[in-house]
């Protein structure tokens, strides 16, 4: 996030899209719950009517993967009418004049037919962000996971350099990370292209500053392969080796079963898990690691605050703490690890990375420190690009052009198919779903049907029925609620035994490499 | 009877709430919000209250284990550490480097991030590391 999650209740104006934060993020709707008795005006945006739209000034329906086209008519409006920030635009950003020229393009008429969402209520939601003195942007999966995702994301921060609502308390562009510690994963290099820090592993600088402090000569500066390039080179006898630590993508990645098939396949599979997940029982090596109860170390949340995980008993079993395991392979591979434990390791993150420099065990005994947090005295930084200071110098705007979604609905798959949480649960189910009161809460994976498509297709509410693809098929009962519209069809993705992820379409963003979890075309017959 | 709460960080979502777990024997037995968190306030959601249950379930793993004849046995932690490590390093000298790739987690701490991606860098010698942040 760009801005801290307490500063939304300061804010005047809150549009939250593809973010089902009730659900998701539970702590983050308390803010804007407050918000709202301050006064704020909440705007949703989501194909589906979810909890947090219950609670908003106005709540517009836009269809699947039509965000671009929703985000431009806005932004039309805005310019049309005059709410623009021109002096922000001027001091701050550069790009202006190519982005409008597109928006002058967009007609108003045609947004309305591509999202359904009236005329009307694109310009009430234009009018009603483009005035407020401090506008924040909340939103979540339901932006990234398309294959224009990052064109979608592209969007919300035009939306917000065009207003000027970046750089200031209550304002930003506010992705909620979904799972607990993404912000921490991306931060330490989980990533084939960067260090650390997010340098470059491309970057002479950086790849000899790591070499230096790793003790080699070089490393390597080729981009490393993302998840959906690996399984393909596992596919095509590229990749024989894998170590997964803590994922289950044979649930959680789309088009599951090929992914199953990849990891059969593969010639020699580790899985390092606290559960025997689906994915681990393909596993070779199975390593049981601990939980976070059983060891310490630091997670840092959606709102960048780096905040401690203490050990409160010991691990259970014969398990080890994770940061233990890798030591010990790595020893005897040959690259020889010895920290005494895990604040050895995070004095070292400090030193090679900037934005956690002024971070230490010491300092976190308080309230976590929010990053960059470039030395010890520095208090850390609540919200980033202050008084119009971005990264790389000034706000780039992107002239983006509305694209619809990879598949598309016809008449073998004639219903679009989108995918969420419930609130009990989380992710994969492997935690929650072992916890007798969450299991007890919700213990079944459903399909969300309109009552008007239910009728048409004459099946009662819990009945069983069978949904397909062009990837597979699953049974699921049905949960009949206007909550999703006629020819929208909803599954949350935390159960294996009705794994939707059997279902989606793994065409991802050609940049992000994200795939496109949140649309596909599906057909749905009684069983 | 022995009984402590330690202070410590939701494992499930992005908000990142902080509470204490209670132990009694050695046991976690329960969930305190902690009221002074700047990020929760002494609030929880039904999975943070509830965070203590799937840490002593018993559908653990405990033991380390390695698939031979098709099926997974247990094994001790020194086997299950030295045939990993020879068969990363057989791979490597057969394949090259990058026939090793490598999916961190959004679940485990910032420092076991770090160490697997310069286990894969440093060690392997790969940039194939990813995590399930796009899922
Ligand atoms: S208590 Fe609930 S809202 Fe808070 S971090 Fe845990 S899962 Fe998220």
């Amino acid at each position: 996030m760009t801005n801290g999650v307490a500063e939304l209740e300061g804010s005047d104006a809150i549009f939250i899209i593809g973010s089902n934060t009730a659900t998701s993020h539970p702590l983050v709707a308390t803010r804007i719950f407050r918000a709202i008795e301050n006064g704020a005006k909440v705007l949703v945006a989501d194909p589906r009517k979810n909890q947090i739209a219950q609670f908003a000034h106005l709540y517009v329906r836009h269809k699947p993967g039509t965000d671009v086209a929703l985000l431009n008519g806005m932004m039309k409006v805005i310019l049309d009418r005059g709410l623009a920030d021109r002096a922000f635009i001027d001091a701050n950003t550069e790009g202006f004049t190519e982005f409008k020229t597109l928006i002058d393009q967009v007609s108003l008429e045609d947004c309305a037919a591509i999202t359904g969402v009236p005329v009307s209520q694109i310009e009430e939601l234009a009018q009603i962000y483009g005035k407020a003195d401090r506008g924040s942007i909340v939103y979540c999966m339901g932006i990234t996971q398309h294959t224009n995702g990052v064109n979608n994301v592209k969007s919300l921060a035009n939306l917000a350099m065009v207003t000027g609502n970046i750089g200031r308390e209550g304002t930003g562009v506010n992705p909620l990370r979904g799972q607990n510690n993404v912000q921490g994963a991306c931060d330490m290099g989980g990533l084939p292209n960067v260090f650390p820090g997010y340098q470059p592993v491309t970057l002479g600088a950086a790849s000899k500053k790591f070499a230096d402090a790793w003790g080699k000569d070089t490393l390597p500066t080729n981009i490393g392969l993302t998840i959906p390039e690996m399984f393909s080179a596992i596919e095509k006898d590229k990749m024989q080796g894998l170590w997964i630590m803590g994922e289950n993508p044979v649930v959680s990645d789309p088009d599951a079963d090929h992914v199953k098939k990849a990891l059969e396949d593969i010639e020699f599979l580790v899985v390092q898990d606290i559960f025997m997940t689906p994915t681990a029982r393909l596993a070779d090596v199975v390593l049981p690691g601990a939980s976070f109860a059983e060891k310490d170390g630091t997670f840092a949340n959606t709102e960048r605050r780096v905040m401690r995980v203490r050990k409160a008993i010991d691990p259970v079993g014969e398990s080890k703490a994770d940061w233990e395991i890798i030591q010990e392979i790595s020893t005897r591979f040959g690259l020889s690890m010895a920290y005494a434990g895990p604040s050895e390791i995070f004095d070292e993150i400090a030193r090679l990375t900037p934005s956690y420099s002024g971070i230490s065990y010491d300092r976190l005994e308080g309230d976590g420190i929010q990053w960059p947090c470039p030395t010890p005295a520095h208090p850390g930084t609540p919200y980033l690009h202050k008084d119009g200071h971005f990264t790389r110098g000034k706000g780039l705007f992107h002239a983006v052009e509305y694209k619809g979604p990879a598949e598309v609905v016809d008449e073998a798959y004639p219903f679009w198919m989108t995918t969420g949480r419930v609130y009990a649960h989380y992710h994969t189910g492997t935690m929650t779903r072992n916890s007798a009161a969450l299991d007890r809460e919700v213990s079944e994976g459903f399909l969300e049907i309109n009552p008007a498509d239910a009728a048409a297709l004459d099946i009662l509410d819990g009945q069983k029925i069978c949904v397909a693809s062009r990837r597979g098929e699953i049974e699921t009962r049905i949960m009949i609620t206007d909550r999703v519209e006629k020819g929208v069809v909803f599954m949350p993705f935390h159960f294996e035994e009705a794994n939707v992820n059997k279902l989606t379409n793994p065409a991802y963003d050609p940049i992000a490499k994200i795939p496109e979890l949140k649309v596909c075309a599906v057909s749905l017959t009684k069983v | 009877m022995d009984y402590q709460n330690i202070l410590t960080t939701c494992t499930y979502c992005g908000c990142g709430c902080n509470f204490f777990l209670e132990v009694l024997d050695g046991k976690l037995v329960g969930t305190i919000p902690c009221k002074t968190s700047p990020v929760n306030e002494g609030k929880l959601c039904i999975k943070g209250w509830n965070v203590h249950q799937f840490v002593q379930s018993e559908n653990r793993l405990t033991h380390p284990m390695i698939r031979k004849n098709g099926v997974l046995e247990k094994v001790s932690w020194d086997e299950a550490f030295d045939y990993t490590a020879s068969r990363l390093s057989e791979i490597k000298a057969e394949k090259g480097s990058d026939a090793i790739g490598f999916l961190t987690s959004a679940k485990v701490t910032n420092e076991e991030n770090y160490l697997l991606q310069k286990f894969a860098r440093a060690g392997v010698g790969t940039n194939n590391i990813d995590h399930c942040a796009r899922l």
